[in-house]
């Protein structure tokens, strides 16, 4: 907690860097954990500094972009020092390449501004409003067009970090096409911080397509194998859907929501077909649906994360509603039925943590590849409760992981606990 | 052979049985390098496991007596990655080639890592799929091997490599212990390991399962095939394409000299007086690939085109694609030995490279033929020389070098797919610092502490530097045998 006298000593451990100071508030805190000290690099090289003196110190730290996603994965074991990456920003967009570099701390929406200018995008959608670049890769989250492009780890082609020891590393490049070096970006991608701080992230780049339409179909009677059967029919067809996204309101019946891109010329027939095929009283718009590409529900509901095979969906979408149901909560869920990943949002009670916690526990229970999770350690059931299964069984490779994060962050400096399995 | 290896033996042969091991000097000679045979080493032993349970064992034994292993899978690779060491076990997984399941509803293979690439496309294909990653070697080359080089091919430009392909990985460790990471599910928890494990050359285990995606098959191809004068022109009308937000699945390029050898081996019938040939290649739904086919055609003229071909059936896509396809092989006919390079630039800056490897080529009396996936800016010159003539070999590996030196200085890559393996262990530092090496090392640390699994490759060691890059005469031994292209 920040007294003043513990300010001042971090200050002389860390005012060498260069990085602006303050002291650490309650509006900073991760989870409850509130920084010591809050530090503003104005640069790489200043974050670097920073990151050598607080290894020094042996002092933790934690990065922040903008602060929408801050207690992404689980709480900080520790927080001495949070470092906001708001001025580590600035785009390098090399137009011909259709590749850009982009400072961690630059907001989405000023990249998806600059690249558009050029008729260009990152096939990235900020899922969560207001998120920079920096935090869309440490957590890793993609909303709908993940369909065609793929996860943001698979855009990344180059990233520059500091590891926990100050030094800086870059892997990867400036080309798409380049196999020289371990692919380090696809390691941070998602890694919460804990393996270093991003500075900046080399993306490929789309062309924006010339059109688009969504269609829109509500799938009844509304059981979990027929959303999802439909939405694995789209995958087959020839109609390569930029995204197949279902939207499942608390009250009302589920839609599927589906997005195609491409000539202006085909288009239409496209989405046509797409409704055809859905077999429902389609609409077909040019413009996204409400909440498209958003986390469900309110920003205080408890929030849980299913990532299912396709044909393992329609049962864990059945356990999770069941136990809703049977708990008298309300569920609403939203998320990719192409992909297979959902976020489901329940209003926020004591029965809801009950049902929550239940599902949970049913999910991991059942055998398969599939993963329920509470992705946000903000939204998470608290307190814990004596049900919840611990944050450290199940995951494959944890062994590995803890081995990758010894070797990156000997002494447990960068973010400690905050991914899967406490790491 | 060395002790510790021949000790290893019976133990060995315990594990895979008496078939499974080869301890004979002539048979063993046969796994002396990969595709790029400058590189060669007898291994001390080769075995050949027929499962998980096998892998695991031979890897523990190593690790028990700190013996180095090098994974092996058709042996295709062009960076002496499977490189073998006479101190070493040669971890082969020609055996394991079973495909366990093709899942339509899940949109995935489950395969080992033996398993041929083309081999999973053949078994998607009745259900409307294929296995989208297609390097060259496809017909022969192995889904292990495939990633270990996080494998590209012609129409990674739109589709990927490897990398975004694999779900899902069992991996034996270099320690022995068997891991799974990811499967049919997506995002599962922790760390990417799955993305540091692809294209990490075998230095961090061997995959012995892999699930990856499988892609629907697409409702149309186009390719059309576009005559210039030069390489500029064809460079202008690449950028003009690209500039119009076309995504083609594939662009190639071929110089006057790489035309004229395709035409003495294949006569693929090129159109005459071509100084560049660009190949382009758009699939998807029939609407966009016929609305980008007119708008590549029309680019192609206004960059100056003399003459345009387009082909939407598999036979005449397949005569456009032979010239290019047979250029590496077809070089062999004309000239007594050459050097294959793989660099990228930016494409942007291909022009400009072009031009300065036209000018190291007068300089240095050397002829360079160029193919080139020109999309994305992955350049293989073929370095042609006469091995019979005094100090020939010593200028062409100058050139080439050369012209990585030129990749590196545009800010691209030394190697855009075919890896770093020992050939190129020495030019990463001129493309990565002392602390971005650092940190790779530490990755590979943290799988393999005993520094026992493919040492010596993808990472500089002092050991190393000063050998020259690999030099090859005629045709490539898998071409020959009629088992694969190359590119």
């Amino acid at each position: 907690m920040g007294s003043r006298r513990d300010a001042e000593a971090l200050v002389d451990a860390l005012g060498a860097s260069g990085a602006a100071l303050r002291p650490g508030g309650e509006e900073d805190a991760v989870g409850g954990c509130v920084p010591r000290i809050v530090a503003v690099p104005p640069d790489p090289g200043a974050a670097a500094a920073l990151m050598a003196a607080a290894a020094r110190h042996r002092l933790v730290t934690v990065a922040r972009g903008h602060g929408t996603k801050p207690v992404w994965g689980g709480v900080p074991e520790r927080c001495d020092v949070l470092i906001d990456t708001g001025r580590l920003n600035g785009v390098d967009h090399a137009t011909g390449d259709l590749v850009v570099r982009v400072g961690a701390g630059t907001p989405m929406a000023e990249l998806e501004a600059e690249l558009a200018k050029a008729g260009q995008r990152l096939s990235v959608d900020a899922v969560v409003a207001g998120s920079t670049v920096g935090g869309v890769v440490a957590t890793g989250l993609s909303g709908p067009l993940r369909l065609l492009h793929g996860p943001v780890r698979d855009l990344v082609i180059g990233m520059t970090t500091v590891l926990a020891d100050g030094a800086t590393a870059s892997s990867g490049g400036r080309v798409v096409k380049n196999v020289a070096g371990y692919d380090l970006g696809k390691l941070h991608t998602g890694a919460l911080g804990t393996l270093g701080l991003i500075t900046s992230v080399t993306f490929r780049l789309h062309p924006v397509p010339p059109a688009r339409r969504f269609v829109r179909v509500s799938v009844e009677p509304g059981d979990s194998a027929a959303v999802c059967d439909a939405a694995r029919a789209l995958r087959a067809s020839q109609l390569v859907p930029s995204a197949i996204e279902l939207d499942w309101p608390v009250d009302g019946p589920p839609e599927l929501q589906v997005l195609v891109e491409g000539a202006e010329s085909g288009v239409g027939r496209r989405a046509a077909a797409a409704a055809a095929l859905l077999g429902g009283r389609a609409g077909v718009g040019t413009e996204p649906p409400e909440g498209w590409g958003e986390l469900p529900g309110a920003p205080d509901d408890l929030l849980l994360k299913l990532a299912y095979p396709l044909t393992g969906l329609p049962e864990a979408l059945d356990v999770l509603r069941s136990a809703a149901a049977d708990a008298g909560v309300g569920v609403a869920v939203r998320g990719s039925a192409g992909t297979g990943i959902m976020y489901a949002a329940l209003p926020r009670s004591a029965a809801a943590e009950e049902a929550a916690v239940d599902a949970v526990s049913r999910l991991r229970a059942a055998p398969g590849d599939g993963r329920a999770s509470f992705p946000d350690a903000a939204r998470a059931p608290r307190p814990r409760h004596p049900h919840l299964p611990g944050a450290r069984d199940e995951i494959p490779g944890l062994a590995l992981m803890r081995a990758v994060k010894d070797r990156f962050d000997p002494h447990h400096l960068l973010s400690p606990g905050r991914i899967a399995g406490g790491v | 052979m060395p002790e510790p290896v021949r000790a290893l033996i019976p133990r060995l042969r315990a594990i895979c049985g008496d078939d499974g091991v080869i301890t004979d000097t002539a048979q063993r000679r046969t796994y002396e390098s990969d595709a790029l045979t400058y590189h060669a080493a007898v291994p001390g032993v080769v075995v050949l496991p027929t499962g998980t349970e096998q892998v695991a064992a031979v890897v523990r034994l190593c690790a028990e007596h700190g013996v180095p292993f090098v994974p092996r899978g058709a042996g295709t690779g062009l960076s002496a990655g499977a490189l073998p060491r006479d101190d070493g076990v040669l971890v082969t997984t020609s055996r394991m080639r079973r495909i366990h399941e093709i899942d339509i509803d899940n949109a995935c293979a489950v395969v080992e890592p033996g398993v041929a690439n083309l081999d999973i496309t053949r078994a998607a294909a009745p259900h409307g799929y294929y296995y989208a990653p297609d390097p060259s070697s496809q017909q022969v080359c192995s889904v292990g091997g495939n990633v270990a080089e996080n494998s590209g091919g012609a129409h990674c430009l739109k589709y990927g490599f490897t990398a975004n392909h694999v779900l899902g990985l069992e991996v034996v460790t270099p320690g022995g212990e068997v891991v799974r990471l990811g499967g049919k599910a997506p995002e599962a928890p922790g760390y990417d390991l799955i993305g540091a494990f692809v294209g990490s050359e075998g230095t961090l285990g061997i995959a012995t399962e892999i699930t990856v995606r499988l892609t629907r098959a697409p409702e149309r191809v186009s390719t059309v095939l576009a005559a210039f004068a030069t390489t500029d022109a064809g460079g202008a009308a690449v950028s003009a394409i690209i500039a119009a937000g076309v995504l083609p699945s594939a662009v190639e390029m071929m110089d006057a000299l790489s035309i004229e050898a395709a035409e003495q081996a294949v006569a693929c019938g090129y159109p005459k007086g071509a100084g560049a040939v660009l190949i382009v290649e758009l699939d998807g739904p029939a609407s966009d690939v016929e609305a980008y086919a007119a708008v590549v055609e029309r680019l192609c003229r206004e960059a100056g085109a003399f003459e345009i071909r387009a082909a939407d059936d598999p036979d005449e896509r397949a005569r456009i694609w032979k010239g290019r396809k047979s250029a590496f092989a077809a070089v062999g006919r004309i000239s007594p030995a050459y050097i294959v390079q793989d660099g990228v630039v930016p494409r942007t800056a291909l022009p400009d490279v072009l031009r300065r490897i036209a000018e190291l080529s007068a300089r240095s009396g050397i002829r360079v033929a160029n193919v080139f996936h020109a999309g994305d800016g992955n350049l293989h010159p073929l370095v042609l020389f006469d091995d019979a003539e005094p100090g020939a070999a010593e200028r062409a590996a100058e050139v080439s070098g050369a012209i990585l030196d030129l990749c590196i200085e545009h800010g691209g890559s030394i190697t855009g797919e075919h890896g770093v393996g020992v050939d190129k262990a020495c030019h990463m530092p001129a493309m990565f610092g002392p602390s971005d090496l650092d940190a790779f090392d530490r990755l590979r640390r943290a799988f393999d502490p005993q520094g026992i699994a493919n040492p010596e490759k993808l990472l500089p060691t002092p050991r190393l530097c000063g050998e020259r890059p690999a030099v090859r005469k005629g045709e490539h031994p898998l071409v020959a045998e009629g088992a694969g292209d190359v590119f």
